[in-house]
């Protein structure tokens, strides 16, 4: 009885079996198209991080919840599947929505003071740090110099 | 050598108040368009009511088109909704076209609000996935395109538009339209 019951549970699963192998061999054969599909997930992200979600404050369309968010990073998926490259999908937003959609403007014109402005205040606020730490010390030196003598054995001792 | 620290500290203030006074003076919702003077983007959308008619822009060459971006969860649509079904009728007989475009809604919401409204004097259109929003530029509704009669924006009005707005934006297209024709 117990052979009988393993003989009918081996047919039983055998065409399963079969099954599995039949579903597993084309899944071997999606490997390259899976990677493609990894690399254009990888470039919609990249560009959605670059652009700026228009409904937000200060937001990109990757970190976005919003439905328009969601609509452009399917524009920006099926713009790339249809073999733009990654510059042209973010010059098609540049021509739609100007400069504003880049999160980081480009580095040119008038542009370029967001790059340089804060290296020359932090430069500036250096050299007021510099300058007003170096008066203290000599402040402080000359008064020390000027001390009387009792007072400053009085501070050794 | 205190007028000196005075001095310029009114140096460095000075421009940093001018600077921040100027960008008070700046609507921060209003996002400059590349678009007006430009080609409109092409569409071919369909329309809300059901009867499967498509609107091809390209077919409207040689017509001034007012291109309305609307929702039926959008407050301000509500009020200009009365202006734009009365200026469709007003330029109607003057050739001009006016297409309402629904934005991020459905079909069904958007013809119950245009009843709760009172109708709409012009068909309103589909566009899923918001293509054409994107391909306008859009970030909010309303938004209201003027394209001329050469298929380009001459105008992107932000916000509810009016009769009045609207007629400024159109008559000088209608007029200008016969003028180029006798140069020509």
């Amino acid at each position: 009885m117990t052979m009988l019951l393993l003989a009918l549970l081996t047919v039983a699963t055998q065409p399963a079996g079969l099954l599995a192998q039949a579903n597993a061999a084309p899944a071997v054969q999606e490997g390259p198209r899976t990677h493609e599909e990894t690399q254009l997930e990888r470039d919609t992200r990249r560009l959605a991080a670059e652009l700026r979600c228009p409904v937000c404050q200060g937001l990109s369309l990757q970190d976005s919840p919003a439905e328009l968010s969601q609509e452009m990073r399917a524009i920006i998926r099926d713009q790339l599947l249809a073999g733009k490259s990654v510059d042209e999908v973010k010059q098609y937003f540049v021509d739609k929505y100007g400069e504003w959609i880049l999160l980081e403007p480009t580095p040119k014109g008038f542009n370029l003071t967001v790059y340089i402005a804060p290296m020359l205040l932090l430069l500036g606020g250096a050299g007021f740090l510099y300058v007003t730490a170096r008066r203290w010390t000599r402040q402080g030196a000359t008064t020390a110099g000027t001390e009387p003598a009792e007072n400053r054995t009085a501070h050794v001792g | 050598m205190s007028i000196r620290r005075v001095l310029i500290t009114i140096a460095i203030c000075i421009p940093l108040i001018a600077l921040l006074a100027f960008g008070l003076t700046r609507d921060p919702n209003e996002i400059p368009s590349p678009l007006p003077g430009k080609a409109a983007p092409e569409f071919k959308l369909v329309a809300m009511d059901g009867s499967a008619d498509t609107v091809n822009l390209a077919s409207l060459r040689g017509k001034v088109v007012v291109l309305n971006f609307w929702a039926s969860w959008c407050l301000q649509c509500r009020d200009e909704h009365a202006d734009l079904s009365m200026a469709a009728n007003l330029y109607r007989e003057r050739g001009v076209e006016f297409y309402g475009v629904l934005y991020n809604d459905q079909a069904a919401n958007g013809l119950r609000w245009i009843e709760e409204m009172g109708g709409q004097s012009y068909a309103s259109l589909l566009d899923p996935g918001s293509r054409t929003a994107v391909d306008y530029g859009l970030y909010g509704v309303p938004e209201t395109f003027i394209i001329d009669q050469e298929g380009r924006v001459i105008r992107k009005k932000i916000g509810p538009t009016t009769v009045s707005e609207l007629a400024s934006f159109i008559d000088p297209l209608l007029t200008a339209g016969p003028q180029q024709e006798s140069t020509e």
